[in-house]
């Protein structure tokens, strides 16, 4: 049994990586978990510059899941180049690292930055929801989805995974307008916009009035999106929402996901990747497959 | 690789007060806790899945076990999932986490250990450990619910507040401190936010050292996700902006570090 999987050109030692902004870049989850066991690690969204996030308080726990809106918080690029890439090198690990800008020329500067640094593949973050400029501004209108793509294309060395959000009409639509506009695979889904009101003090539980919806309460509906969208593309499609378990993670494969991200189960559990590693490994003993591309969008 | 997530037994439960509850457990978690530091346990009910940061009451004798002093939020939450739990029953914990009170900065000093609501639990093991000149503990109620009162009379001078003035002081800890004419060189204090702005200021202008430990919403509890971050005047070497971690850095800060 082989649990390798390639990642537009890239390859993983197995198909599990952790959603970006639940993991840091891997420093605080290194007393928990032996990074040398993930595909890959995705990092915290890193800006050209460094941002301060939105005021507190920025999470809440939902029923089976959270929200968040911890507005992107970042030190910038040259500290993360300094500190964080060497951090990760050490193990041996496929490095992600997630960006996030206001306007093209911040994507582009970021890209452009990493295009000399040691790092695998680049996740870029059109899809937070809880911040007013960027982000979410380019992953809700296809043509500007596509038009961002192209421009970080023509800096990335490294393959560029476009990170979607589920806040939108058609995901389909949106994998394709990405697909067209050059990306090298596709990752979803970041957080469901949503809102959650403190009934006694009568006002919003979280500072940014909404937040992102994240945890197993969202899964089935990642799973539907990771359908529709790997139906849609013919790039890789990297599954995540709600994972909790090698359930959840198997269930995103078999929907046509290439790989799969774990998010919010790392602060229910910061060792729970190594569990998912080794349920994936179970199954594909149980059910006979030899290697996870076996697997992925077996179900049709 | 050198931490997990364990199963705490419990050893002993008992309710001390309305909503406020005494848990004993045996953990790992107590081998190096220091007072000011805090755990994290977590549901058995998977529709909640983040951690609840408990600050850390007592240590037991042999660093085998802990206690920890929690208030029941409500119906239906993890605490009170916790408050039901009795001895040899067992709760998933990650601890210690945070970086606890530096007592050292005490000795030879007249301090102030200031505990305000479900921010007094902290305050009996920071006077359990504390070597100091003249040990002023100030702990503020709501009303003749004075928990733990008894363990703090044996620790140091006690001085209660009570905002229906039914024990001691009618007002907060600051009415405490004036009405009894106290003096310090070093303050330490754990409390609501309100609370934590007074001392602060009290601190500042007399130019008194202080230490505030904070508390605001977390996600991971252990430095991952920056939930959990407080404002600071200098920007700060892990974040590289004006805010610290909380659940890292913190949950003590020097009191001029930080914007509350």
């Amino acid at each position: 049994m082989n649990m390798k999987v390639n990642i537009a050109g890239i390859e993983w030692k197995n198909p599990v990586t952790v959603a970006s902004g639940t993991f840091g870049s891997g420093a605080e989850f290194e007393e928990f978990v032996d990074l040398n066991r993930l595909g890959a690690v995705t990092t915290k969204g890193v800006a050209n510059v460094p941002w301060e996030g939105n005021p507190t308080p920025r999470v809440a726990e939902t029923y089976g899941g959270m929200m968040n809106a911890v507005g992107l918080q970042n030190p910038g690029i040259d500290v993360f180049c300094e500190r964080d890439i060497p951090f990760l090198r050490r193990y041996d690990t496929r490095i992600i690292v997630n960006v996030c800008g206001r306007s093209a020329e911040d994507y582009c500067e970021v890209v452009e930055r990493l295009a000399d640094e040691d790092v695998d593949m680049l996740e870029i973050n059109i899809s937070c929801p809880n911040v007013k400029e960027g982000g979410i501004a380019f992953g809700q209108n296809p043509k500007a989805a596509e038009e961002i793509t192209k421009a970080v294309k023509k800096y990335a060395r490294q393959p560029v995974i476009m990170k979607l959000s589920p806040n939108v009409t058609s995901i389909a639509e949106m994998a394709k307008a990405v697909e067209a506009g050059g990306a090298d695979a596709v990752s979803l889904i970041n957080t469901i916009t949503g809102m959650k009101i403190d009934i006694r003090r009568k006002t919003f539980v979280l500072a940014n009035r909404t937040g992102g919806v994240s945890g197993p309460a969202i899964h089935p509906i990642a799973v539907r999106m990771v359908y529709e969208a790997a139906h849609a593309v013919k790039v890789p499609v990297i599954g995540m929402g709600g994972i909790a378990k090698a359930e959840d993670a198997i269930e995103m494969l078999l929907a046509g996901a290439s790989a799969v991200s774990v998010g919010t189960a790392n602060f229910h559990d910061p060792a729970v990747t190594m569990e998912i590693v080794d349920g994936i490994g179970a199954y594909m003993k149980e059910q006979g497959f030899g290697t996870v591309s076996e697997m992925v969008g077996i179900i049709g | 690789m050198s931490r997990r997530k364990e199963d705490a037994v419990i050893l002993s439960q008992e309710k001390i007060a309305e909503g406020i509850y005494s848990m004993w457990l045996k953990t790992d978690a107590a081998r190096g806790a220091a007072p000011g530091q805090f755990i994290s346990m977590y549901s058995r009910d998977g529709s909640r899945l983040l951690p609840r940061p408990i600050s850390i009451c007592e240590v037991g004798k042999g660093k085998t076990s802990l206690r920890v002093v929690y208030r029941v939020t409500g119906e239906n939450t993890g605490t009170e999932e916790f408050s039901r739990m009795e001895a040899g029953d067992m709760v998933p914990v990650i601890g210690p986490l945070g970086n606890g009170f530096p007592l050292e900065r005490a000795e030879g000093k007249r301090a102030f250990l200031v505990g305000g609501g479900i921010g007094v639990p902290p305050i009996l093991e920071l006077a359990k450990q504390m070597n100091c000149e003249k040990k002023q503990i100030i702990v503020g109620y709501r009303n003749e619910e004075t928990f733990l009162k008894d363990e703090f009379g044996r620790n140091g001078e006690l001085y209660i507040s009570t905002e229906d003035g039914s024990v001691g002081t009618k007002g907060n800890v600051m009415d405490a401190i004036r009405e009894n004419g106290l003096a310090a060189d070093v303050i330490y204090a754990c409390g609501p936010t309100p609370m934590l702005r007074a001392v602060k200021a009290y601190a500042e202008e007399k130019g008194i050292e202080c230490y505030l430990s904070l508390e605001e919403r977390m996600a991971c509890g252990i430095g991952a996700c920056l939930a959990c971050v407080c404002r600071t005047k200098e920007k700060d070497h892990h974040t590289n902006v004006k805010n610290r971690r909380i659940c890292k850095e913190g949950p003590v800060f020097l009191s001029t570090e930080v914007e509350i």
